[in-house]
């Protein structure tokens, strides 16, 4: 035993040498961020603290009770929700149709396509939403123009407050889509061609050669595409800034805008802190139910 | 702009050296607070009048009481009353007006005319028949007024018009229920719903210039950047149709809102006294007078109004007038904030989503919640010795 222990106690103090730098980065620029960031989300800090610190108060958990019975937070979590139930799916069909599309045999120009469908992913969202809020404008839009040549009546897409989501959505999804279906096209191009041919030989049609090969192959990107997708349209902010300010009447805050607000507009960093942690929270549940989920299956 | 201002400030105080330093007005607000935190404020800065309470609580700006009252530079009774008192904090000066803004309406003469009102409206009851009348031969798909729902400012100065204060108990609790402000917002709600007013916000109407020399809106409230920009951006065929007149009241001429920009001095400055100095030239008549001619801005003394080219400028007219009647909005750090729980909640009001009485009970929760924070230091500090 102690002639064992002893190599081991090295190596040990070897990994620690090794890992430390690392470490030391990570919990400067991480981990104490973050407990500061709870600490903070347990006062009252603002602006009258910025002046005095014997103005700040320790509330507990205050915060977040306020903000679970502040309207305003639910509404905010629910635009956020339906950003994500319909944005996610839409976006990850999307970029799924492209990249087969793209991936076909039957494509022609497919270096010009994958650049074109690509191109709103490195636009900046300021300067598109410039464009778009033209497409959308309710008078002079491109998108009620041809509306009305089929006898569509004009729809204020960015003042309704019933259109203001399902604009911004289709906003993001359009400006997201081109990078999973890069992501996308490569797994396609990655699964073995003898797979398609040994299905063509015992006369699988192209929908079961799709439902048996390549969505099965493409499982592992789809879930990592999804759980980024997911947390990235969690992290709803800048579509509703630039395009609708949160409005019309706070149709389009979504977590991330009301933290913002909260934070850097009012200065009520409490508060802001709190919405940060709670929508953390959120993430963390949903990722790692997906990622169970994803094992469950796995394992089935 | 106010760069050039300043080679002459320089000649008259050798030794004094005044380096600028600019920033966009959205992020002003920001940077000047981070610079306090930093310890690292300038001498002297402009600031947003409705700023003042906050920087005032910071600790960050001077008082300038005795200052003022020994400096023939600055003479009380030459400002308009409304913009001096919006840089007082419970009875302490803290800013000296350097321009100032408002709320006026701007109209289409000649729209106007059509509907049987050639003069402007005084009185709400006057300006509704107008509205009505310009709804009726402005034709269909167009509006008689353009009230922008991002925008607090109109239903804040029809606010301001009534007897009751917008907040109560010394700016510790909203007094949105009061007679008054239920009476301004269902005014302002029922030109909307009248069809008066397109439920639109400034983002929706992608150019109001535009829009207003279509004829889509023939009465609009807004400041004085707009007099430069119709000059600018109207067609020279609609030049002589468009005027500026007083906001109606709901019996008489109508006050509006106190807005504008303050020069404030910072308490860490290690040069008070030049920096009184240059608040004292650029409050000078001849340097106010440059100044507007640099930017448009309007001057916030009376005889910086009497220079000729003011004087003759007819536009401008309605705002000397205006500047009269204008009244501070409330001096808490938080106005801004409330500005914007008014803007959102009267927007619900517009919609229909609450009726007035529910507005009026709504912004009174949400601003008591707000205050929460200053009825607590206001009490701590009370009781302290």
């Amino acid at each position: 035993m102690s002639a064992n222990a002893r190599p081991l106690a090295g190596a040990r103090l070897a990994a620690w040498i090794l890992a430390g730098p690392a470490l030391v980065v990570l919990a400067v620029f991480f981990a104490f961020p973050v407990v500061a960031a709870f600490a903070l989300s347990l006062t009252d800090f603002d602006v009258y603290a910025i002046a005095d610190l014997r103005n700040l108060r320790w509330v507990g958990l205050a915060n977040y009770g306020a903000l679970l019975s502040t309207p305003l937070f639910w509404t905010a979590l629910g635009n956020t929700l339906y950003f994500v139930v319909v944005g996610v799916p839409l976006s990850i069909g999307l970029s799924l149709a492209a990249a087969l599309a793209l991936h076909s045999r039957l494509a022609r120009w497919k270096a010009f396509f994958r650049t074109a469908l690509f191109a709103p992913v490195v636009t900046t969202v300021v300067g598109v939403a410039v464009i778009w809020r033209y497409l959308l404008h309710t008078r002079y839009g491109w998108i009620n123009y041809v509306l009305g040549t089929v006898g569509i009546d004009p729809i204020d897409w960015l003042g309704d407050p019933h259109w203001s989501m399902p604009s911004i959505i289709v906003f993001a999804v359009w400006k997201n889509f081109g990078y999973n279906m890069i992501i996308l096209l490569a797994a396609l191009q990655a699964i073995p061609d003898d797979l398609y041919e040994a299905a063509r030989i015992d006369g699988a049609s192209a929908l079961q050669q799709l439902r048996h090969i390549t969505l099965p192959s493409l499982g592992p990107v789809l879930l990592m595409v999804s759980i980024l997708t997911l947390s990235g349209y969690f992290q709803l902010f800048a579509e509703p800034y630039v395009m609708t300010q949160g409005g019309p009447l706070q149709s389009t805050v979504s977590v991330l805008y009301l933290m913002f607000e909260q934070g850097f507009k009012w200065w009520n960093l409490g508060t802001a802190s709190a919405v940060a942690f709670l929508l953390f929270a959120i993430l963390l549940a949903l990722t790692t139910s997906l990622l169970r989920l994803a094992r469950g299956r796995g394992a089935s | 702009m106010v760069a050039q201002l300043l080679p002459e400030f320089e000649r008259q105080h050798p030794g004094v050296h005044v380096r600028v330093q600019q920033l966009p007005w959205t992020a002003a607000h920001e940077k000047l607070l981070t610079a306090f935190v930093g310890d690292s404020t300038p001498d002297i800065a402009q600031l947003g009048n409705t700023w003042i309470p906050e920087f005032a609580e910071l600790g960050a700006i001077a008082p300038l009481d005795a200052r003022v009252a020994a400096s023939p530079a600055v003479p009380r009774e030459d400002y308009f009353p409304g913009i001096w008192e919006s840089n007082f904090v419970d009875g302490t000066q803290f800013g000296v007006p350097w321009y100032v803004d408002t709320r006026v309406l701007f109209y289409r003469a000649d729209l106007v005319r059509r509907a049987g009102c050639p003069d402007p409206p005084r009185t709400w009851a006057r300006w509704e028949q107008c509205l009505a009348g310009v709804k009726r031969v402005a034709g269909a798909g167009n509006y008689a007024i353009l009230l922008p729902l991002n925008e607090f400012a109109p239903l804040t100065a029809l606010a301001l018009q009534q007897d009751d204060p917008i907040l109560a108990d010394g700016g510790r609790r909203g007094n949105f229920r009061s007679p008054g402000f239920r009476r301004a917002l269902s005014f302002y709600v029922s030109l909307f719903d009248q069809g008066l007013a397109p439920t639109a916000t400034d983002t929706q109407i992608s150019n109001v210039w535009d829009e207003f020399g279509k004829g889509y809106f023939s009465y609009y409230v807004s400041g004085p950047w707009n007099i430069g920009e119709f000059r600018r951006r109207l067609p020279p065929s609609l030049q002589q149709d468009w005027r500026t007149a007083p906001l109606p009241g709901p019996t008489g001429p109508g006050t509006s809102v106190a807005g504008g920009s303050s020069l404030v001095v910072f308490r860490a400055s290690r040069h008070p006294e030049a920096a009184w100095q240059l608040v004292e030239y650029l409050s000078r008549i001849d340097v106010q007078e440059r100044f507007r001619q640099l930017t448009g801005d309007l001057p916030p003394r009376r005889s910086a109004w009497d220079a000729p080219v003011l004087a003759a400028d007819r536009e401008a007219h309605a705002f000397r007038e205006q500047l009269e009647r204008v009244r501070p909005m409330p001096r808490v750090p938080e106005w801004e904030h409330i500005a914007d729980e008014i803007q959102i909640v009267s927007s619900l009001a517009v919609h229909g989503r609450l009726s007035v009485e529910e507005a009026a009970a709504e912004l009174d929760r949400r601003v008591d919640a707000m205050l929460e924070k200053r009825r607590w230091m206001l009490a701590r500090r009370r009781s302290a010795p």
